[in-house]
């Protein structure tokens, strides 16, 4: 014999007992939180090794910091694998940044609306900074041009 | 994970001279209790007592004085007195410990010793606080046997090792000190909390049940085990030894390994 048990949610049973605080609201379906929490153990992984090659290659490799310039960022983002790295490292951390302060927020924002509006600016923040990035990184002239006239820089071929 | 944790040594050496015969040295402390009491003030306040007490009490003895000898109103509870019923746990001197298992001589007794409710559960009065939300987290785990197969005539047998696999979790007398030492907890009543996780633990590994798959969904939930930050606060409360924290890290790897 099998009977099916029913899972006792405390919306269904004694829920008039509990005060509203602990009261749980109806199973979420989807697998979301277990999704972020994932992608916060694989990212921040990725992450260490994208933040260290970036960090090697700028500081240590060449001329070292002294080798920084306008120029050498260009340099970089003519580079599709630079281009690449470079977005990675932008959409994870951004990613992973704003999953953090989101557990930050849920865990200690107490009233519905400081939480909602917290997190209304937080994800409008990361869709600003995330689109913006983006666009530089793909879009990036290292010699800009306005009216036929060429903006100063220096390293340009002249036209 | 199966090793017993040992209890804590005795601090403090009790001179050689002093081998039983009822000669127990005595000391004085002062204990600071949180009082609360609806009907007379909104506001919990700490009271305290002076009390000369023996090298072999625990702080549930000086509560006993307390109540029995100065002031009969404190109100606390504790059924067995002898750390297995778990009804006492409170918050002693900030950590939450169940107060029949404190040794005073334990605790520094040159400062004033706090004793408080336990946090992140409404307060009835005094030490007392509603343990209904705990329990009902309880219940929603479904702690108990679920086997869809045929009622065998003997006992459920089970091998040794898959008995050892949830012993850890078979130790948990619901006393609350892990849920109520979780920063998760005391800002969000919803959250399941470590009891919960630890009692869904101990029939999610048990090879002789098979309602894993229900109790891994339950706790698949926004309020379930995701919301744990492993903060190993419930593993240091937990006055049986028990490895809450590795046992929520058990069941999310579950979770995981069911789903991908």
């Amino acid at each position: 014999m099998s009977t099916d048990i029913q899972s006792p949610r405390s919306g269904k049973v004694s829920g008039g007992k509990i005060a509203p605080q602990y009261r749980r609201g109806a199973g979420s379906k989807g697998n979301f939180e277990m999704f972020a929490w994932l992608f916060m153990r694989l990212s921040g992984v990725v992450l260490v090794v994208l933040i260290f090659g970036h960090l090697f290659v700028n500081l240590m490799v060449g001329e070292g910091i002294h080798g920084i310039d306008f120029g050498f960022v260009a340099g970089k983002w003519a580079d599709p694998f630079w281009q690449f790295w470079d977005l990675a490292m932008l959409w994870l951390a951004m990613l992973h940044g704003t999953n953090g302060v989101r557990t930050i927020i849920n865990d200690y924002a107490e009233k519905d609306a400081t939480r909602l509006w917290l997190k209304v600016v937080l994800y409008a923040a990361t869709v600003v900074i995330v689109v913006l990035g983006t666009l530089v990184i793909f879009t990036f002239n290292p010699c800009p041009v306005a009216n036929g006239v060429q903006l100063p820089g220096g390293f340009c071929p002249a036209p | 994970m199966s090793a017993e944790l040992a209890e804590p040594a005795s601090k403090i050496e009790l001179p050689a001279h002093i081998g039983g015969g009822g000669e127990i040295p005595t000391f004085n402390i002062t204990l600071r209790v949180r009082r609360y009491n609806p009907e007379v003030s909104e506001e919990p306040v700490w009271e305290d007592h002076q009390l000369t007490m023996y090298g072999t009490d625990r702080v549930l003895d000086a509560l006993h004085k307390i109540k029995w000898e100065i002031d009969g109103s404190l109100s606390f509870r504790r059924s067995c007195a002898h750390g297995v019923c778990g009804s006492d746990a409170m918050r002693i001197n900030g950590r939450n410990r169940l107060a029949c298992k404190t040794l005073l001589k334990d605790l520094d007794t040159s400062k004033p010793i706090t004793v408080e409710p336990i946090k992140g559960l409404p307060v009835e009065k005094d030490l007392i606080v509603d343990m209904e939300p705990f329990f009902q987290s309880f219940r929603e785990v479904m702690p108990f046997l679920i086997n869809k197969g045929h009622e065998p005539t003997k006992e459920r047998l089970q091998s040794v090792e898959d008995r050892e696999r949830f012993d850890d979790t078979t130790k948990c007398i619901l006393c609350a000190a892990c849920t109520s030492s979780c920063p998760v907890f005391w800002t969000d009543g919803q959250y399941f909390g470590p009891a919960a996780i630890v009692n869904a633990h101990r029939f999610i590994f048990d090879s002789r049940d098979d309602a894993g798959d229900m109790r891994l969904e339950i706790l698949n939930d926004k309020e379930g085990v995701w919301r744990c930050r492993t903060t190993f606060n419930c593993s240091e409360a937990c006055p049986r030894g028990i490895q809450v924290t590795q046992a929520i890290a058990e069941v999310k790897q579950a979770i995981l390994a069911r789903k991908i």
